[in-house]
Formats: C-alpha cells, sequence, structure tokens
C-alpha cells in the first residue's frame, strides 16, 4: 500500500484549489485524483465567461479559468493522476482508486473530499408522462454541446430557472436551435439576475414563472410537452395547460452535493446535503476534509475556490498537528434561513468565522441576525435576499461564548426587528 | 424450415429458449423490440416470490414454487445477482388478521415455508415498519433478483448453444399451411414446425392469428419509485402489505443493488404503449408505502417507471397448445408471479411440451452456463489490479455512480445477444442507473456504441426506435 500524507479526491476547481493551499502550508506529499481525462471538472464544459471577478479580478471563461489553478498545481509540481476513479474511503483514511493502470490503495494521513455535484434528474422529481429521448439534464446537454460537439435538439423547452439552464438556452439559440420558454415552479427566478437578462431576455426567451412541466409525450424521442400555472402549493391548476411541440426539455431543477463517498464512509451528512463539517471543513471523520460544491451548492467558482483553500490549508494544519481541536459551538438555521454552513465553529481557531447560507424565500427589508442565545452578534440590514444567492457573513471569533448555545441566523422583518436590540 | 420459432424475447421467451437450445433442433426467436425483455420483463418488481399468494391448484401456484426452488442454481449459471432475502406479508389492522390466515392457508396448501410473526417480533426484524403493524408472515424463500441480466442472460446462454435471435422483428400474421406454420414478419416469411406464442402483452394478438380465442390480455399498469443506494438498513425483507383483489399492493424493497423499490400501483390501461407516469398515482403510492414504512427517504429517489403487466381474463397462467394445433402453444398472461416463475415455465415448455410434440433429441453437449461477466467491484485488489494490467480499459470508469468500467461495457458490447442501444447497456452493466442517471456518463457509452457498430453518434439510440439523442454535429 502507498502512502501518501494528503490524497484529494477531485480535480475541479475546489480539489486544485485545496491542493495548492496545502502545498503551501507546508504539505507537499500529496496526490490529487480526478476521475476524468483532465484536471478541472465542470469547468472544462463551462465556455462561457463570467469566472473569477473575485479571484482574479477580471472576467475569464471556464477552460481559461481552470487553466491558471492547473498552472499553479503544476509549477509546485504536485502530483496528480487523471482517469483515476475513487471507489471508496474508509474510516480508517484508505482511498481505493482504479486507472487504467491499475487498482490501487493509498493510506492517507488526511483527505479531502471535492467530487462536485450533480444534477437532479427527470426522475428525482417524478415528471409526470413518458419517458422518451430529449429529456435532459441542463449540463449534460452542455457537455454533449461544448466537449463533445453535438447538439441534443432544435426546438428546446427549459425546465427550471437554474443558472445552468439559462446559459444553454443563450447557448443553444446561438447555436441555430429555438428555445421556445423557460418554466420556472417557483414565483421567482432561481438563475443570478445577469443570466435572466444576458440568456433569456436579450434573446426574447419567455420566462413562465409559477408553471411546471405537467405532461411529456414521446415514446422514442421527446415529440411535445405540456406545461401548467401552479397555485400557492405548486399544484397544478387544471385548464392551464400549455402545449409545446419540442424534441427537448432541458432540466435545470438543482444541484445536489455528490456525496456518496463520504457518506459511505460513514460521515454525518447535514442539512444541505453535503456532510456536516466544523469551520476548518473537517468532517465528522477526524482528518476527512470536504469543500465545494461536495460541501454545499455554490453560485459563484470563487467562493469554492476560496472554500478550497481553507479546506487545503486546514489538512495541512491537521497533517502537521496544529489544527485547533478545542471546544466548538454548533450552528443553526433559523426562521428563513435553508441551512448553514460549517455546522459548528471552533472557539479556539484563528481569523473570523465565516458562515454560508441561503434564505429559504425571496426576502425584502429584513434584517439578518447572527444570534447567540440571546447575545446579538451581528445585526444587518438587507434591502433584498433570494435564496439563489448565496450569503457569506463574517463575525470575530472572539464574540463567541464557550457555552451550550447554538450560533443561530436568522430573518426578521424590519418592522418586528426595529423592536429587537 | 425452423423447428420452432418463439414468437417474443421477455423473459419467458428467452427461458424457453434456453430450455429448448438443450435439443438438436432448429429454433428462431422474433423479438419486436430493439432488445430482449424490454417491456414487462424490464419494468416490475423484481421480486422471485415465495409462492405463498396464489391460489392452489393454479397454474401460478404450481411454477412459481417451481420456479422459485430453481433459482440457487438458474442464477449461479447465468450470473444474474439473486438474494434470498425472504418475504413478508403484514397487517396493520385487527380487521386484516382473516386476510392473513387466508395467507397462511395458501403458503400451507402450496408447500412454501413461512412462520407467523407478532407485532413484537417483526419490530425486532425490521424496526423502520409502522409501529402500527399488527401480525406478519415471513416467507424465507422469496428473494429479490435482477431482471435486466435475467432475461438478457438467459438468451444469452440459448444463443451461445445455437438458437437464434432476431431483435427489431414483429411477427405480423401467422398462417397452417399443411404440416408447417408460415410466419410473416416484415423481414421474411419463415416456415417452421412449432410456434411458440411468448408474446408478452401482444399474446392474445398472435394467438389470435391461428383460430379464434375465448380469452383476452389487457394491460395493467403499475407505477414505481426508485431511489439510491445510500447504505443497507430501510428494511431487509421484501415488505408487503396484504393482497388484495387488486395484486399484491405496494412494496418496499432492496434490489440487488441495493437500491430500494417502491411501488407499483395497479390500473388497468387501454393502451400496450401506455407507460406514462401521474403524478395522483405515485403520490397514492408514497401514501401506502409511507403507512407501511414510514421513515422511507423519499428525498433519495432517482427515478420513477411504469410497467405493464399482461392480465390474463382467465386469472391464471396459460400455459398450453391451442385449441386446433398441438404445436401451437400459448404461453401468455404470465403477470406477477411471473418473474419467479420464468425458469419453471420455460422448463416445461421445452421439455414437457415442445420436445415431446416434435419428438426433439437432446444434444451431446449442453452448456448450462454464460461466460462469466466481469464485477470489477467484487474483484480482490490484487485481481483488479492483473486483469488491469492486461486490458487497462477495466480500470477507465465510465459510470462513477455504479463504477462501470469501460472493459465491462466493450465485454457486453461484444456478446451473443446484441446489445445495440445506451438503455440496452444500462441494463446489463448498471452504467447510468446511479444518482446522475446518465448525466455524466451518457456521451462515454453512446461514443462507445457507435464505435462498436461503426456508425455515427446521431444514429446511436437511447432506447426505442427514433430515439436518437443527439441532433446534429456544430461547426466545428
Amino acid at each position: 500500500m502507498k502512502h501518501v500524507d494528503l490524497v484529494i479526491v477531485g480535480g475541479g476547481s475546489a480539489g486544485m484549489a485545496a491542493a495548492v493551499s496545502a502545498y503551501d502550508a507546508g504539505v507537499k506529499d500529496i496526490l490529487l485524483l480526478e476521475r476524468s481525462p483532465y484536471l478541472g471538472g465542470i469547468l472544462n464544459q463551462c465556455i462561457h465567461n463570467g469566472f473569477g471577478l473575485h479571484e482574479f479580478k477580471e472576467e475569464l471563461t471556464g477552460p481559461e479559468f481552470l487553466t491558471r489553478f492547473v498552472h499553479q498545481v503544476e509549477e509546485r509540481h504536485i502530483p496528480y493522476e487523471t482517469k483515476a476513479s475513487v471507489l471508496s474511503i474508509k474510516k480508517s483514511k484508505i482511498v481505493t482508486y482504479v486507472s487504467p493502470k491499475g487498482s490501487f490503495e493509498v493510506q492517507a494521513k488526511a483527505i479531502i473530499v471535492a467530487t462536485g455535484c450533480y444534477e437532479r434528474s427527470a426522475g428525482a422529481i417524478s415528471m409526470p408522462g413518458e419517458r422518451p429521448a430529449g429529456v435532459i439534464t441542463a449540463g449534460q446537454a452542455q457537455l454533449y454541446l461544448n466537449q463533445y460537439g453535438y447538439l441534443v435538439g432544435k426546438r428546446v423547452f427549459i425546465l427550471g430557472s437554474g443558472d445552468i439552464g439559462l446559459i444553454m438556452a443563450r447557448r443553444m439559440t446561438l447555436e441555430g436551435a429555438k428555445v421556445l420558454g423557460v418554466a420556472e415552479l417557483m414565483p421567482y427566478s432561481n438563475g443570478l439576475n445577469r443570466n435572466i437578462q444576458q440568456c433569456l431576455k436579450d434573446f426574447d426567451i419567455p420566462l413562465y414563472l409559477s408553471h411546471t412541466v405537467t405532461n411529456v409525450i414521446g415514446k422514442g424521442k421527446l415529440e411535445a410537452i405540456e406545461i401548467s400555472e401552479v397555485d400557492e402549493k405548486k399544484n397544478p391548476i387544471p385548464g392551464t395547460e400549455k402545449r409545446f411541440e419540442v424534441d427537448t426539455l432541458m432540466l435545470s431543477i438543482g444541484l445536489i452535493p455528490n456525496c456518496a463517498l463520504l457518506d459511505k464512509a460513514g460521515a454525518k451528512i447535514g442539512p444541505a446535503r453535503g456532510a456536516e463539517v466544523d469551520d476548518s471543513l473537517m468532517t465528522t471523520i477526524p482528518g476527512i476534509f470536504t469543500c465545494g460544491n461536495v460541501l454545499h451548492v455554490h453560485d459563484l467558482v470563487d467562493y469554492v475556490v476560496e472554500e478550497g483553500k481553507v479546506a487545503g490549508k486546514n489538512a495541512a494544519s491537521y497533517i502537521l498537528g496544529t489544527l485547533e481541536e478545542g471546544p466548538k459551538v454548533a450552528t443553526k438555521a433559523g426562521d428563513g434561513i435553508g441551512y448553514v454552513v460549517p455546522g459548528s465553529v471552533a472557539l479556539g481557531a484563528e481569523g473570523d468565522v465565516s458562515l454560508k447560507f441561503r434564505c429559504r424565500a425571496p426576502r425584502k427589508n429584513v434584517y439578518l441576525f447572527v444570534k447567540q442565545g440571546e447575545k446579538v452578534i451581528k445585526k444587518l440590514y438587507k434591502l433584498a435576499m433570494i435564496p439563489s444567492e448565496m450569503e457569506i457573513i463574517k463575525i470575530p471569533r472572539k464574540a463567541l461564548e464557550n457555552n451550550q448555545e447554538p450560533l443561530e441566523v436568522s430573518l426578521v422583518a424590519k418592522e418586528d426587528a426595529d423592536h429587537v436590540r | 424450415m425452423k423447428d420452432i420459432i418463439i414468437v417474443g424475447g421477455g423473459v419467458i421467451g428467452a427461458f424457453i429458449a434456453r430450455y429448448l437450445s438443450q435439443y438438436d433442433a432448429k429454433i428462431l426467436v422474433l423479438e419486436k423490440e430493439n432488445d430482449v425483455g424490454d417491456v414487462t420483463s424490464m419494468a416490475n418488481s423484481a421480486i422471485v416470490h415465495s409462492g405463498d399468494d396464489p391460489v392452489p391448484g393454479t397454474l401460478k401456484a404450481k411454477f412459481n414454487v417451481l420456479g422459485n426452488a430453481m433459482f440457487d442454481q438458474v442464477s449461479k449459471e447465468l450470473d444474474v445477482s439473486f438474494s434470498r432475502v425472504g418475504s413478508m406479508n403484514l397487517a396493520f389492522d385487527e380487521a386484516q388478521l382473516p386476510l392473513l390466515e387466508e395467507l397462511r392457508d395458501r403458503a400451507e396448501k402450496n408447500g412454501v415455508p413461512y412462520k407467523m410473526l407478532g407485532k413484537e417480533e417483526i419490530l425486532a426484524i425490521e424496526p423502520n415498519v409502522s409501529p402500527s403493524v399488527v401480525a406478519g408472515i415471513l416467507c424465507p424463500t422469496a428473494g429479490i433478483v435482477n431482471p435486466f441480466t435475467l432475461t438478457v442472460h438467459a438468451m444469452e446462454n440459448a444463443c451461445d448453444n445455437g438458437v437464434e435471435l432476431h431483435l427489431n422483428e414483429p411477427v405480423l400474421g401467422i398462417e397452417r399451411q399443411g404440416d408447417h406454420f408460415l410466419v410473416e414478419t416484415p423481414e421474411e416469411n419463415y416456415t417452421c414446425r412449432m410456434v411458440i406464442n411468448a408474446a408478452g402483452l401482444s399474446s392474445a394478438k398472435v394467438a389470435a392469428m391461428i383460430e379464434p380465442i375465448d380469452w383476452t390480455i389487457t394491460p395493467r399498469k403499475g407505477e414505481y419509485y426508485v431511489l439510491d443506494h445510500y447504505g443497507p438498513g430501510l428494511v431487509k425483507h421484501v415488505l408487503f402489505p396484504l393482497p388484495t383483489k387488486k395484486g399484491k399492493g405496494v412494496l418496499v424493497t432492496m434490489t440487488t443493488s441495493m437500491n430500494y423499490l417502491v411501488g407499483p400501483s395497479s390500473e388497468f390501461v387501454q393502451s400496450e404503449e401506455d407507460l406514462a407516469t401521474d403524478t395522483l398515482t405515485l403520490n397514492e403510492v408514497k401514501a401506502q408505502a409511507k403507512a407501511m414504512v414510514p421513515g422511507i427517504p423519499f428525498s433519495q429517489q432517482i427515478r420513477v417507471f411504469a410497467g405493464l403487466r399482461s392480465t390474463p381474463s382467465t386469472k391464471d397462467f396459460i400455459i398450453e397448445s391451442s385449441k386446433t394445433y398441438r404445436e401451437f402453444i400459448n404461453v401468455a398472461g404470465i403477470e406477477s408471479p411471473g418473474l419467479a416463475s420464468a425458469p419453471a415455465i420455460g422448463k416445461y415448455v421445452a421439455e414437457e411440451l415442445a420436445a415431446q410434440i416434435l419428438g426433439l433429441k437432446k444434444k451431446e453437449s449442453w452448456n448450462p452456463c454464460i461466460r462469466p461477466y466481469i464485477h470489477l467491484q467484487l474483484m480482490t485488489q490484487a485481481k483488479k489490479n492483473a486483469l488491469i494490467h492486461e486490458d487497462p480499459s477495466f480500470g477507465d470508469m465510465v459510470c462513477n455512480c455504479e463504477k462501470v468500467s469501460v472493459g465491462e461495457i466493450n465485454d457486453a458490447l461484444h456478446r451473443s445477444v446484441p446489445c445495440l442501444t445506451i438503455k440496452a447497456v444500462k441494463k446489463r452493466t448498471r452504467a447510468g442507473f446511479g444518482k446522475c442517471q446518465g448525466g455524466f456518463c451518457q456521451p462515454r457509452v453512446l461514443l462507445l456504441l457507435a464505435q462498436r457498430y461503426g456508425i455515427s453518434p446521431l444514429e446511436v439510440l437511447y432506447g426505442r426506435e427514433r430515439s436518437e439523442v443527439l441532433e446534429e454535429e456544430v461547426k466545428k
């Protein structure tokens, strides 16, 4: 069995950033494992621009962004293997993987899992109707188009207003397909505002809010779909059906952390469907860390990279024996909040505490509270919040108390909050 | 002139072909779809029932019990995942106790081993069952099986032993001409000494091609949920409520690949093509399943599907020569417990009917085993390493959810039963069956198919005819 200080599973933006930061923190004996033939992960198929505004202060395409990280990995001579598929991770930090070179077991001192996310499929939402070819996730259509050079259809309807779907609406239009519309179950869009403008409005593609697909028709290939308006309980309203003759129904209905390896290793899974972590990004298994979209789904790769760096640095500290192991305070998603990452915060660690979370539904004119018990640590006015935008808030660590009270993030309407001190 | 034409390449046709391949005879299987086992055999509960439920004295009871007993050997010979996990039928109401006793009587009369369980015993074995459970019956011989490879491998074994298989070839008409039959398809007119009608949902239509019949087949739809494999522990047995007139009810079970399966509904439909799912029915399935196992994690749902059972008006399997011709054998109405009965039906039809009627002689050698498949995941580290060093494509993973390599897919593409579509690859190897539903691996599977058959990627089908995945190549 090989012995390596740090094994990183996943060579996308999170994994590469983690590798670079662990290396720079003094751990040089690293093995970065990537399942596809190239480093870079999903960014390889994201040929549109808009990446890197935070990290590099300029606007890059996905491949440009990832190439900068590949250079950082290669400059440091960090060992990596591609076409290396991890079969299992054990609690004892043994990683088993196969590649065309053989089947390997590696004993690591620490592991970082950065395996990204996958797209929610038609079956996961019980899509009504038949199951013909032509019902495809937006990311898969993007993969076919941008990496393999094939267009999946010419008459397209899109379910879900997630960013990949919006970007693919524009991309397929530019390739000569007709995008007939986008249906969104919620009464608001789930994509970034800039994508609604640049990918739909600029191309006159209608967005049907509070609509969903209520029938899929086609034996071999998709022939038509039917959409209906939904009521407040998201139930379709009879009589509102609209039919579209299309050969493609593209789904952009959400991303799910791909944390099967961690789940099977025995790590506890949190409410964001990634592993539960403390603010060093260590899972409930000591020495196994996680970051990026496998921890929770991010909107921007810049934040993924930032998280990768945190995981890399802390995994290095763990290996070097300098990771803070003192008491921790749990976090809690309070009123109006979907989830909070991390699940707990170490009192004695260094630097500010970074809390990441999403609101459950769009809110306007609210106060964002971070409280521990009755103690208000932060109170912040927000003109508007939407679930599709991840919030990051930093609080001073020394403000935390060593008691049993959790650190709670919650939203309070402004008129109610004005009574709270 | 063929000796025997089998109409239909489902699990029944496949097992009849397998046992007929023991004989020195020219056998042709005609399948209308582009893969074997692509209709009813593909979309069902994947259960090898114990035989506790069928009415004693029926063909269902006979073949279920006989078939069940064959599975240990058959699954080894055909390299099919099978596990005798046992089943439980559960009563959730004192008023259901007489039904439970009826079930016990049927199990007793059918010669099926069983054990009656009280509430505490059930909850001790199956802690996730609703505490409102009152009593139940445990049948330890029930099992779960991979229905996809069961059919494919049975047919492969038949083909390896000399049976001819034609896919994409529907039977349009059958006529008696002197001492033989003329079987018409879009490709050719075949003559044969015997026809075996194993046409599933179409079996009444095929039977009526040679004589008026007094039975019908009505498609009965069942809708299901599939959950991802996320660790064992939800249920250990196949859990059923008590059977009603509508069938065995909504079951909760694990599959041989450690997914969980929840379903089916039961409703008669007009069309043999009606495989649509609908929200109301699935919600009802969910409610019934939750009444039995409240904590089913539907957040792990990865797919819904519908299958059609061939429900006969006679209420029992139809396995006999037609009224007019001894050489025309109907094997029809094989609804549940059809999968469990398939090996026994196949053996009976081949050995007791066809071989007797035609006076067939056994070949000197017959191989009951298929060439074993490579299951990388089940190999030891050393064996995996040796295999990959010999052929690196076994270390080149295509499907990361289900861990399927290029080597395993290429193996499936070079067997005696053609594997023509993305769905056919999925059924044989599980590539695309996982949580991402092919989101990441489908393009590679598609290209492997194009390469295997020397066709353009644009021509590769997802499943049925006209199911091309790609529309056009973009400008380079």
